[in-house]
């Protein structure tokens, strides 16, 4: 009876959050469903028994996908909302989808009751009283080691892939200093001050010589007035 | 009077089909690529949801083993997917699914 309340809750997140994903005009609504269905999925792991791999579900999925969906549409400010009333390819496109929808879960179901929902073969060694964990670890690093470690050099392609195509490149011209303005401004200010000075000492002097390259020093002003006087 | 009924494994199937058919219909109508994205994703989590029941069916491991291939192969694909939708949307914002031929050479 719980098993059945459980699955009518989650089996309904489930639908509900793919169906807002699909009918969603705005795609951080879309982003928001898809959490939904995410969590559903997650709690029917837990009511088979397979509790590390909803947790996994929550984590990576919810926890990294999504956010990381939400993140590019924040980035690149595509919140907009899509109108879903114009169809653009026209034709009966959307028709024709549904169609193809349709075909794909009958084939499915169809399939499914040709077994007679049984599914018949090989029996394994999953043991119920043992944590899903344990065996899942031990499969996975003892039979399924060789693609385990694929997986890895996959993860590695994926992220100098995405390094490759997200990089801007940017040409010399363009490479921005933020201090440079700042930096040119105190250099023309202090040449400006310079000259002003040279400027007048060389009006005080009256008549000194312009290769005249002693230091200014602050005692100097009181002789070259007694000179003038 | 309320009968009971027993969950048998053929609801979960049921559920991985019907959420698989929507994420088909999903990715065949919308035209936003973040949205056809995430619509890949809800086919990848049936499929998931059947690997898990057809485990527990058989009583093997090789189902749970393979959910952790498939999240892996989904992280991948999302961060790869989302590179290029992020160069797609920077050179053209409001980009379509029609328009990734601008990324052309």
């Amino acid at each position: 009876m719980i098993e059945l309340v459980v699955f009518a809750i989650a089996g309904a997140a489930c639908v509900a959050g793919a169906i807002g994903v699909v009918a969603s005009s705005n795609p951080v609504h879309a982003a928001l469903s898809l959490v939904g269905t995410l969590f559903g999925i997650a709690v029917l792991f837990v009511a088979q028994e397979a509790n590390f791999l909803a947790a996994v579900q929550v984590i990576v999925y919810a926890g990294a996908i999504v956010v990381l969906f939400l993140f590019v549409i924040m980035l690149l400010g595509v919140d907009r909302t899509d109108n879903l009333r114009v169809e653009p390819l026209g034709g009966g496109q959307r028709v024709t989808a549904a169609v193809v929808a349709l075909g794909v879960l009958g084939l499915v179901l169809t399939t499914l009751a040709s077994t007679g929902w049984e599914a018949t073969g090989v029996v394994g060694e999953l043991d119920e009283t043992v944590p899903d964990i344990n065996q899942l670890g031990e499969a996975l690093f003892t039979r399924y080691l060789y693609a385990f470690e694929i997986t890895s050099v996959l993860l590695v392609i994926a992220v100098v892939g995405a390094v490759l195509l997200a990089r801007r490149v940017r040409r010399e011209e363009e490479i921005v200093d933020p201090g440079q303005a700042e930096r040119q401004a105190e250099i023309t200010e202090r040449i400006a001050e310079a000259e002003a000075r040279a400027a007048h000492t060389d009006g005080a002097r009256n008549g000194a010589t312009a290769d005249d390259t002693e230091p200014e020093t602050a005692g100097e002003p009181a002789p070259v007035q007694e000179v003038g006087s | 009077m309320i009968t009971a009924v027993e969950v048998t494994p053929a609801w979960y199937l049921i559920l991985g089909a019907a959420i698989f058919s929507i994420g088909t219909f999903g990715l065949l109508i919308r035209r936003n690529p973040l949205v056809m994205f995430m619509c890949v994703e809800l086919m990848l989590n049936a499929v998931t949801l059947t690997f898990v029941t057809f485990s527990r069916m058989v009583r093997d491991t090789g189902g749970l083993s393979i959910v952790v291939f498939v999240l892996v192969v989904a992280a991948a694909e999302v961060v790869v997917g989302l590179a290029i939708i992020v160069a797609l949307l920077r050179k053209r914002p409001g980009a379509t699914a029609d328009d990734i031929a601008i990324l052309e050479g």
